[in-house]
């Protein structure tokens, strides 16, 4: 670690602790519809939209209603994707004459494109034409992002949202928000934005945004390269803006013309968490205390500044197999190791998944602290709009345990928190560790799940192990060694990837619907207050203690044995 | 039924937004104001014609040029690749080995001289266009015997080593680096000279 990669994760921090409140702060206003520096100019865009497809904005839902609208809505986003990788083929802009996929493939692809997963079984040069990128892909890097924020809003709004504890004669309501407005909004005043700005930085760095086929050069020596293009960087901005990840080019953002700049990567990988940060801060406007958003803004931050110090020692640790300190298998000459870990470790707190080195070849521990951050729910930073909800699950679990310590009904922000919501919650954290264990434990017992490793003995059970997780936590990197597009892994991690986001998403909707209705309560003597650093350590604890209950055995025989025979020298 | 109306027609309008119109205006700007990097970034020769991408890292064999990083997917790009071979793999082992020996050999160094390790590790991308400051040194004597060069355009290959070195961006961002197919083209022009 050179002096010079200590100021680059400092000057990170910094910049994301100085945009949290100012972007947090402009989304508060844009989701509760007030008027921003933008709405001149996108309002009128706004009406347009709501006129053409008979939205009325005035319309509010209850939970079930919202869930309704956001499955009818993601199923078309999967038919989108569905139809255009089978048809590709026969359709324009496809200058390499690129052929329709198998369906497995294509059901993957789909799946993993609607649940932000942007888990890749393909190679997008190679695979996908320039209209199935565009037209399938980019639209759901957009709206994949904004569902994660609509339930957020939902879940948030059940919080905030008080009933009139006087008139018992007046029914009240019990809407959480409009699912069309809220979508529109966050696709409109905050993703395209921002995605237009950062699309042209990453063109002026060198990444490639162009309809032409791709060009044929000869070296200086002879041979023929042939040279890829596409509208690469409209794909790439909102892949890392909206936790994405899915790459463009098969190795993601380690490709030249993906990421081509070391600014191009600090952009990048600072892009990964701006808005996820910012929202946490919108999360307190939207509650009216922003204490509230800090406080969980604290407890992310400080999880991941400790595993990306434990990531940082393991890969510049001597390794005896490799007779090397930071070993560059897998890493860009101008990116290096800090950059590379700083990447691998803000990529999977944050469900995004996209990579600038190579995960599989990783350190064991950086690589299992890569596989631990899924592991724990993808609550630290976590997907646009889904690490909050899933932190906030978390949080009703944290304030119930408190509530079981000092005998009382426990309350969240004046709501009570009873069986219900405690129900709900848990299965938000099941239903994703069931996915991870019980499909790794599936792929290591049958051959179409063995045949597929690249790598033997514990580093191979990772890639199964790691595979299953990212899906699970809709992540979508991975320990790329393994072949995945089988029809076993197609099915089997497409399955994971709908677990891991409905299995979180109607729960949480319903815990919104089920606070929106409860009476106010103010706070009382017995309250645990959640706006202090105490809670933060609480929530932290309770965190990392159902993670490892959940994961250590599985763990230890992936990347904990792995390390320990690594320094015994051993090799595979 | 309402609802799945509605979905359809938002989803089509999300579709013409993000799907169509942004990357037609990104693509417009990008080719407008930055023409060169939105097309590939490309290196052209003396007669016009296409050189490689100064971004895509070119396969050279032979001794009269600057080796690039080793690259698992042999410098493919359509699609390009990585190893993915893990920290205990026997095979990684074996190959970092063989290349640590053959660089030493290639550039007559000593034994025991440590060889950089982005000469003797793969890049994520297979495609990396840069090599260390270091690994570009290591490699002049090689190319100038390589090239039958007197000691004076030894020396000129050594100020052209140099003039290559790429600092961090901004002072700031990455690590030094030298692009291996810029420094190969300065090569074969001075050797025209």
């Amino acid at each position: 670690m050179q002096p010079l990669d200590f100021l680059q994760i400092a000057l990170y921090f910094g910049l994301l602790l100085v945009c949290t409140p100012l972007l947090g702060g402009f989304m508060a206003n844009v989701f509760q519809g007030e008027r921003t520096w933008l709405t001149p100019v996108a309002k009128p865009i706004e009406n347009v939209i709501y006129k053409i497809s008979g939205v009325n904005d005035r319309e509010e839902m209850s939970w079930k209603e919202y869930a309704a609208s956001l499955l009818v809505f993601n199923a078309l986003g999967f038919l989108a994707v569905f139809g255009l990788m089978l048809a590709q083929g026969a359709l324009p802009l496809n200058p390499q004459s690129i052929g329709g996929t198998s369906a497995y493939l294509a059901f993957n692809t789909a799946v993993s494109f609607m649940t932000n997963t942007n888990w890749q079984a393909y190679s997008g040069e190679a695979a996908l034409s320039y209209l199935t990128q565009m037209l399938g892909l980019s639209v759901q890097n957009f709206v994949s992002a904004a569902t994660g924020v609509t339930v957020l809003l939902a879940l948030a709004r059940g919080i905030a949202r008080r009933q009139s504890s006087s008139s018992s004669s007046e029914l009240p309501s019990k809407t959480v928000g409009n699912f069309w407005v809220d979508l529109t909004r966050i696709t409109l005043y905050v993703l395209l934005p921002l995605s237009i700005i950062l699309a042209i930085v990453l063109v002026s760095q060198g990444v490639v945004q162009s309809f032409g086929a791709y060009i044929t050069a000869t070296t200086l020596e002879g041979h023929s390269q042939i040279i890829p293009l596409g509208p690469a960087a409209s794909q790439i901005a909102i892949k890392q803006l909206g936790t994405n990840g899915g790459g463009f080019f098969g190795v993601n953002s380690a490709h030249p013309f993906e990421n081509p700049t070391p600014f191009s990567n600090f952009l990048q990988v600072f892009a990964i968490l701006l808005i996820p940060a910012a929202l946490t801060y919108t999360y307190g406007k939207i509650v009216g205390s922003v204490r509230q958003g800090w406080v969980i803004f604290g407890a992310m931050l400080a999880v991941l500044l400790v595993v990306l110090g434990i990531a940082l020692w393991s890969e510049t640790s001597y390794n005896p197999v490799l007779q090397a300190s930071s070993p560059l298998e897998g890493k860009e000459q101008r990116f290096g190791t800090a950059n590379s870990i700083l990447w691998g470790m803000t990529t999977t707190v944050a469900s995004n998944g996209s990579v600038n080195a190579m995960h599989d070849s990783f350190s064991p521990l950086a690589g299992g602290m890569a596989m631990v951050n899924i592991m724990l729910g993808e609550v630290i930073f976590g997907g646009v709009g889904a690490g909050l909800y899933g932190m906030l699950m978390f949080i009703i679990i944290t304030v119930f345990i408190a509530g079981l310590m000092v005998g009382r009904t426990p309350e969240y922000l004046g709501k009570k928190i009873e069986a219900f919501e405690v129900q709900m919650a848990m299965i938000t954290i099941l239903a994703p560790s069931a996915v991870i264990l019980i499909g790794t434990m599936i792929a290591v017992l049958i051959p179409q799940g063995l045949s597929s490793l690249n790598n033997q003995a514990a580093h191979g059970f990772s890639e199964i192990l790691y595979a299953f997780t990212s899906a699970a936590g809709n992540n979508g990197s991975a320990f790329a060694g393994l072949t995945v597009d089988t029809p076993f892994y197609n099915i089997a991690l497409g399955i994971g990837m709908l677990v891991g986001r409905f299995g979180v998403i109607l729960p949480a909707l319903a815990i919104a619907g089920s606070l929106v209705s409860k009476k106010y309560t103010p706070p009382s003597l017995g309250t645990f207050p959640t706006d202090k650093p105490l809670f933060a350590v609480l929530l932290i604890a309770v965190i990392l203690i159902v993670g490892a209950l959940t994961f250590f055995p599985a763990l230890s025989l992936g990347p904990i044995v792995e390390h320990l025979l690594m320094n015994a020298g051993k090799t595979f | 039924m309402k609802t799945t109306l509605i979905a359809l027609r938002l989803f089509l309008v999300m579709t013409l937004l993000t799907g169509v119109l942004y990357p037609l205006a990104v693509t417009g700007i990008a080719q407008g104001f930055f023409n060169a990097q939105a097309n590939g970034s490309v290196l052209k020769g003396a007669q016009n014609q296409v050189l490689g991408s100064e971004l895509l890292a070119q396969k050279f064999d032979s001794v009269i040029y600057f080796q690039s990083r080793p690259s698992a997917c042999d410098y493919g790009t359509v699609a390009s690749g990585a190893s993915n071979k893990g920290p205990t793999s026997k095979a990684l082992q074996d190959l970092v080995q063989e290349r640590r020996a053959a660089f030493r050999t290639a550039n007559g160094l000593a034994a025991a001289q440590a060889v950089p390790g982005d000469m003797a590790f793969a890049s994520g991308s297979g495609l990396d266009p840069h090599i260390s400051t270091e690994a570009a040194r290591l490699q002049v004597a090689r190319v100038a015997k390589a090239r039958a060069f007197d000691a004076a355009k030894t020396q000129v290959l050594q100020k052209l080593v140099d003039n290559a070195v790429e600092s961090p961006q901004f002072g700031i961002f990455g690590q030094e680096r030298v692009n291996v197919l810029k420094l190969n083209i300065a090569l074969s022009q001075l050797t025209r000279q």
